[in-house]
């Protein structure tokens, strides 16, 4: 087996991920699957990082984790103080900037 | 041609063996975790898929970044979605009614397309050759990544550390709230319900039948109509009240039924005793 098929399989994951994001209307669902594609692209990162033999895809890999942790903070923030102020989480219900 | 080279063609058939079987379930869960209607399922079935991927990390000899994932991801980022969730709500589930018309098979159709292009473009690539890390890891994994951060990439380093300053301070703005008026005492409350002249005594309480006095069972009025008023308004926000009306009134129905039943009988039983009467004059 080549490693080439870890790249298909990240590909795989992150089509997934983007459709789970175009289809689902709960807020809490979409956030999941952007948190799928962020890490299918890390599985990506890693396989080029031992394809071409050095360690930088790695160090990308780790970064991108820290920035994840970071957007999954603010956003479940987002989402619970929307959820308090509309009492739904559902994407559909937050078509005014103004309750 | 020598072992070494033909390893630069391709891996082991065991990893090829973890591949295909752990690959398999990768997509599932992470099929499942945007089909499941609830997201506790989907928050499980991306947790799986993360421990997943953890393990292919392993495999490729990303070694820190297969325990960071396992210990950040799926202990720390995983576990506070499942908080929110269970703070949102577990049992909301996503309303499947389509508000634009079609959208959902656009959705498909544009994924499916980007998943074409995306296979198509690492299909093209001549990636039949790779080097491996075994040159990189010579001196250990954890010791090459460091020297990379501390030196090549020290400033996105810095940078990061902004960053995650950056998410503290505003995820605490935003979930905060600050009291913009002084709270009601209980005697400005007693007087507005007064003025109102809506509910001046106590709010009736939930569930009047002896089989359901749960908190999120309806009281119900003389006439068998469910009230909203006995119900605490946080479950009334929720939608999370349980209706048992009807089946209250099925019930009543059936005990109505009986005592009829039984009257019949009783009435049969004074005719009888009328009969035996007039067989005795």
């Amino acid at each position: 087996m080549n490693p080439v098929n870890y790249l298909y399989l990240s590909a795989l994951l992150f089509t997934i991920g983007a459709t789970g994001v175009l289809i689902r209307r709960n807020a809490i669902v979409v956030f999941m699957c952007i948190e799928l594609m962020l890490n299918a692209c890390n599985l990506a990162f890693v396989t080029f990082s031992r394809m071409h033999g050095n360690l930088d895809g790695q160090v990308i890999a780790f970064f991108t984790m820290v920035v994840a942790a970071a957007e999954v903070v603010v956003g479940l923030a987002i989402i619970v103080s929307l959820f308090r102020s509309r009492h739904s989480a559902s994407v559909d219900d937050a078509s005014l900037m103004k309750l | 041609m020598s072992a070494q080279f033909a390893a630069a063609y391709s891996t082991s058939t065991g990893e090829a063996f973890q591949f295909w079987i752990l690959g398999t379930v990768a997509v599932i869960g992470a099929l499942s975790t945007v089909l499941m209607k609830r997201a506790v399922h989907s928050a499980l079935s991306l947790a799986g898929t993360m421990i997943i991927l953890a393990v292919f990390y392993l495999a490729n000899g990303a070694y820190f970044l297969g325990i960071v994932q396992i210990v950040v991801y799926t202990g720390a980022i995983m576990m506070l979605f499942l908080f929110v969730v269970m703070l949102v709500g577990v049992t909301a589930a996503d309303s499947l009614t389509e508000t634009i018309k079609g959208q959902r098979w656009l959705a498909l159709l544009c994924g499916l397309g980007f998943g074409v292009l995306l296979f198509a473009g690492i299909g093209n690539a001549s990636l039949t050759q790779f080097d491996g890390l075994g040159t990189a890891n010579a001196n250990g994994n954890v010791e090459g990544l460091a020297a990379l951060i501390f030196t090549k990439y020290v400033f996105a380093f810095e940078i990061t550390g902004a960053l995650l300053i950056t998410a503290a301070v505003g995820a605490m703005v935003l979930t905060h709230r600050e009291r913009t008026e002084r709270p009601k005492t209980q005697r400005e409350l007693s007087e507005q319900r007064v003025r109102d002249g809506k509910h001046l005594p106590p709010l009736p309480a939930p569930g009047v039948y002896a089989r359901h006095n749960a908190v999120d069972v309806q009281g119900l009025l003389p006439d068998g109509t469910p009230s909203e008023l006995t119900v605490s308004k946080t479950l009334r926000d929720r939608g999370q009240i349980r209706d048992v009306s009807s089946e209250a009134l099925n019930d009543l129905r059936a005990l109505e039924q009986r005592a009829e039943e039984r009257l019949e009988r009783t009435e049969i039983a004074p005719a009888n005793l009328k009969r035996t009467e007039e067989a005795s004059k």
